[in-house]
């Protein structure tokens, strides 16, 4: 108790977080003085080694990990819950969507996801000239950054080539902020390379926007769609994720005798515990928490059959160098065929674990595979299934080397791949690089230019020059500074080729 | 039939810098130039198997077999020592293709290739490979839409650029020097050729880029920018003119005597070309 409370004190006293800051990890203390969902001693045992991790989630799930709701019900219906009428004017249809996103839960307390916003916004577009409309995304654009200052924060363009689309690439280079988060999804048959020709000149600019493969992502959900979130997080829309947990392969590998026992046993045995760890969460927030009886719900944003488990796995790089080692195998993985493959056979392993095991109140009865970007206190546990910082091939090898696992990773998978300032002179290049990585299975494709000042860290941007500043004890406005300071500081980030880190969330104060 | 054959001292298939888009780049060697500010002077020789570099290597990757030199490409480390102690700038570890070689690397990049690149050394020197390749490129279904291009020092005759055109889509030209004294004194040759190859090319519509070295104190001067200048508003029209600036990683040792080109240097530079006129000026991104 003495400890909670100085604890809690350093929390309050701390000059370099702001009041909302202090006022999360408050939270997140208290959530966590509760009792944990009930598990058997088994996984509660692998959970205590972090073999299996709850990403710091919480013990109480009270809300989803991920909510992606249907804007489009707010924009066509209003809502009696928030008194809100139906908008009619582009003014209007923004505003409404200004006011929804505060009400929009998720593991950050910060909306994860802001929605379609071409395909949400074009119907009241009619009439608005081309510069109206660059004037009201700026506006939006800037509200957003300044009062939902978190890099998870997603929107979502495309496949369409658009006003709308253009409009938000057009503001989103030239304001160069971390948020919101943008991901363009491109369909060679819809999209244009017109649109993917600005992308790539963002990209050049700012590192965004992300895109995504939309064939490939539309085919592995349904007619109601999806939505990307959070760090590359493909989600059914109008439901999301309960939670997400995951495996950490390296210390399953570490805890296997060799290849064949990792596969026979130790892999199986693992996934099982992180299967039943998911279940007991799940269990939690359905039955126990009252999140499915509110106006998100009742009004219909989000339908409770359409929230998913994430099961995430890291440290893949680790785990297959490691098995390499006890089968006296020198080659390495990322640079060496027989490891590279080892890697897509355990992806392959997981994907038909999780098919032949059925969850309890998750969307279509299983969980989704996800290539978990890290946290910011994972030390020498290489994000998902990429390559180690610092010694990644270059871009073409790169995607050739993890290419085959993509196919498996149904609730997202990225790779960073570093390219060089020289790029600038020749953003067709990125558009190259995207189309070859898409051809080859790449579900996503995500560019860190090496000179930029906004740099990703896993899924989100952080600005160096704010990491920079909160070392210095000055603060940061944005929530995903503290994450990439920590993760700068804990994995060696800016090791990076150029410099990139991953990890996805902050498990809490100080740790 | 036989396929035409060249001596490639290294192949990328990802280069961002060797014309529009992602490019496959095969770098051919030897040349016929000597610059003293070549940024890879092992590329300018070619072999004549004298042995010297077999003692070098510490990794026993090169021996000398029936009076030829041979590599061992699994043994070497990549040290380049070999490359140091080579008396005549060649290169020990350059290895043969023929046209198909290249074409089966193309096919397995193809998705992330925008084109393919001849560079050196001096391409042209080896015209009938390029020739060969380039059209071989242009007949094959799998390789449709790749553009190809050549980078090089423009010491070619007419005819050598007749032969080329046709299958060529863009040439990357060295201009070293615009007055013809230094321009021997930095390559050894003339510089009349080179100016009337960039001539020749822009006419045809094929000039991409014409690129221009910055050595302080050698190639900044008032009557160098002059004469780029003249000579780009001589050719009319839109020219993309690329600045380079000389750096010291991978220049003999009488170019370290060079200062570096600094990035407000080539501000400096570029400033001027747009002022009287030039439009299109490219400058580096990255400064070692
Ligand atoms: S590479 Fe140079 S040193 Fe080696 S054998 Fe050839 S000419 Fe001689
Ligand atoms: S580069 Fe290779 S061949 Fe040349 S000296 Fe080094 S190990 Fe030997």
């Amino acid at each position: 108790m003495q400890d909670m409370l100085s604890k809690l004190r350093s929390i309050t006293n701390d000059a370099t977080l702001n009041p909302a800051q202090k006022a999360r990890y408050l939270s997140l203390e208290a959530e966590n003085s509760l009792a944990y969902p009930s598990l058997d001693a088994e996984t509660q045992r692998a959970l205590d080694e972090r073999v299996i991790c709850d990403m710091y989630e919480g013990h109480a799930p009270y809300k989803p990990r991920y909510v992606l709701p249907d804007y489009s019900v707010v924009l066509r219906d209003g809502s009696d819950y928030l008194e809100l009428p139906v908008p009619e004017t582009l003014d209007e249809a923004i505003n409404t969507l200004m006011i929804a996103y505060h009400h929009v839960p998720s593991v950050t307390g910060m909306p994860v996801y802001i929605g379609q916003l071409d395909e949400l916004l074009l119907p009241f577009c009619e009439g608005v000239s081309d510069d109206a409309l660059y004037e009201k995304i700026k506006l939006f654009w800037r509200y957003l950054d300044r009062t939902l200052p978190d890099a998870f924060m997603h929107a979502n363009i495309g496949p369409s080539d658009n006003r709308v689309a253009r409009a938000i690439l057009r503001v989103d280079a030239e304001l160069r902020q971390i948020a919101p988060n943008l991901t363009l999804l491109y369909d060679p048959q819809k999209s244009g390379d017109e649109i993917l020709a600005i992308a790539g000149e963002n990209i050049a600019a700012c590192c965004k926007p992300h895109i995504a493969n939309h064939p490939v992502h539309a085919d592995a959900f349904d007619e109601r769609g999806y939505g990307i979130v959070s760090c590359y997080n493909v989600l059914p829309l109008a439901g999301g994720a309960s939670t997400l947990t995951r495996v950490n392969l390296k210390e399953v590998a570490l805890r296997a005798d060799d290849e064949a026992g990792f596969f026979a046993d130790t892999l199986p045995h693992y996934l099982e515990l992180n299967f039943r760890l998911t279940q007991a969460r799940v269990d939690y927030l359905f039955d126990e928490s009252g999140f499915f009886d509110s106006f998100l719900v009742n009004e219909g944003w989000v339908d409770r059959d359409r929230f998913t488990a994430m099961f995430g796995v890291f440290a893949m790089a680790e785990a297959v160098n490691l098995l390499q080692d006890t089968e006296g195998r020198e080659g390495r993985y990322g640079f060496d065929e027989v490891a590279n493959a080892l890697g897509h056979r355990i992806s392959a392993a997981i994907a038909e674990a999780i098919e032949a095991r059925p969850l309890d109140k998750v969307w279509r009865g299983h969980a989704l595979l996800h290539s978990q970007a890290g946290l910011s206190d994972d030390s020498e546990a290489t994000p998902g299934v990429r390559i180690p910082y610092g010694t990644e091939p270059d871009p073409v090898t790169h995607v050739q080397a993890l290419a085959p696992h993509h196919q498996y990773y149904d609730a997202g998978i990225s790779e960073i791949l570093t390219v060089d300032e020289s790029v600038t002179n020749n953003p067709e290049a990125l558009v190259q690089l995207c189309k070859g990585a898409f051809a080859s299975g790449f579900r996503e494709f995500t560019v860190n230019v090496a000179s930029n000042d906004l740099v990703r860290v896993t899924g989100y941007m952080v600005r160096l020059s704010d990491i920079r500043k909160f070392r210095d004890q000055q603060g940061s406005r944005t929530n995903t500074t503290v994450l990439g300071a920590e993760a700068a500081e804990m994995t060696g980030i800016l090791e990076r080729k150029p410099r990139v880190v991953s990890n996805e969330l902050s498990p809490g104060y100080g740790q | 039939m036989n396929s035409p054959r060249a001596t490639v001292s290294k192949i990328l298939t990802y280069s961002i810098v060797d014309g529009p888009g992602n490019r496959l780049v095969i770098f051919l060697q030897g040349c016929n130039f000597d610059c003293t500010a070549c940024h890879n002077p092992h590329t300018i020789g070619e072999c004549n198997h004298c042995g010297d570099c077999v003692p070098a290597c510490h990794a026993d990757a090169l021996s000398l077999v029936d009076g030829r030199i041979v590599f061992d490409p699994l043994t070497c480390d990549q040290c380049d020592d070999c490359l140091e102690v080579c008396p005549i700038n060649a290169n020990p570890m350059v290895r043969d293709y023929d046209v198909a070689d290249i074409l089966e690397l193309a096919r397995r990049h193809r998705p992330f290739l925008s084109g393919i690149t001849v560079s050196g050394g001096e391409p042209t020197r080896q015209l009938g490979f390029v020739v060969a390749l380039f059209e071989a490129i242009k007949s094959d279904e799998a390789l449709a839409g790749l553009d190809c291009f050549i980078d090089s020092n423009g010491y070619l005759d007419r005819s050598g650029w007749e032969s080329l055109l046709p299958v060529t889509d863009g040439v990357m030209l060295d201009i070293k020097s615009f007055d013809d004294a230094v321009h021997r004194e930095l390559t050894g040759k003339e510089n009349r050729k080179s100016l009337r190859s960039a001539q020749l090319l822009h006419e045809a519509g094929k000039l991409y880029e014409l690129r221009f070295l910055l050595v302080p104190g050698v190639t900044d001067g008032d009557d160098e920018l002059d004469g780029l200048i003249d000579f780009v508003a001589g050719l009319g029209g839109d020219v993309r003119v690329r600045l380079n600036a000389f750096q010291h990683h991978g220049v003999r040792p009488q170019a370290l005597e060079w200062e570096k080109m600094p990035r407000a240097g080539v501000g400096k530079v570029a400033a001027r070309l747009r002022g009287a006129g030039i439009n299109n000026v490219v400058t580096p991104a990255v400064y070692l």
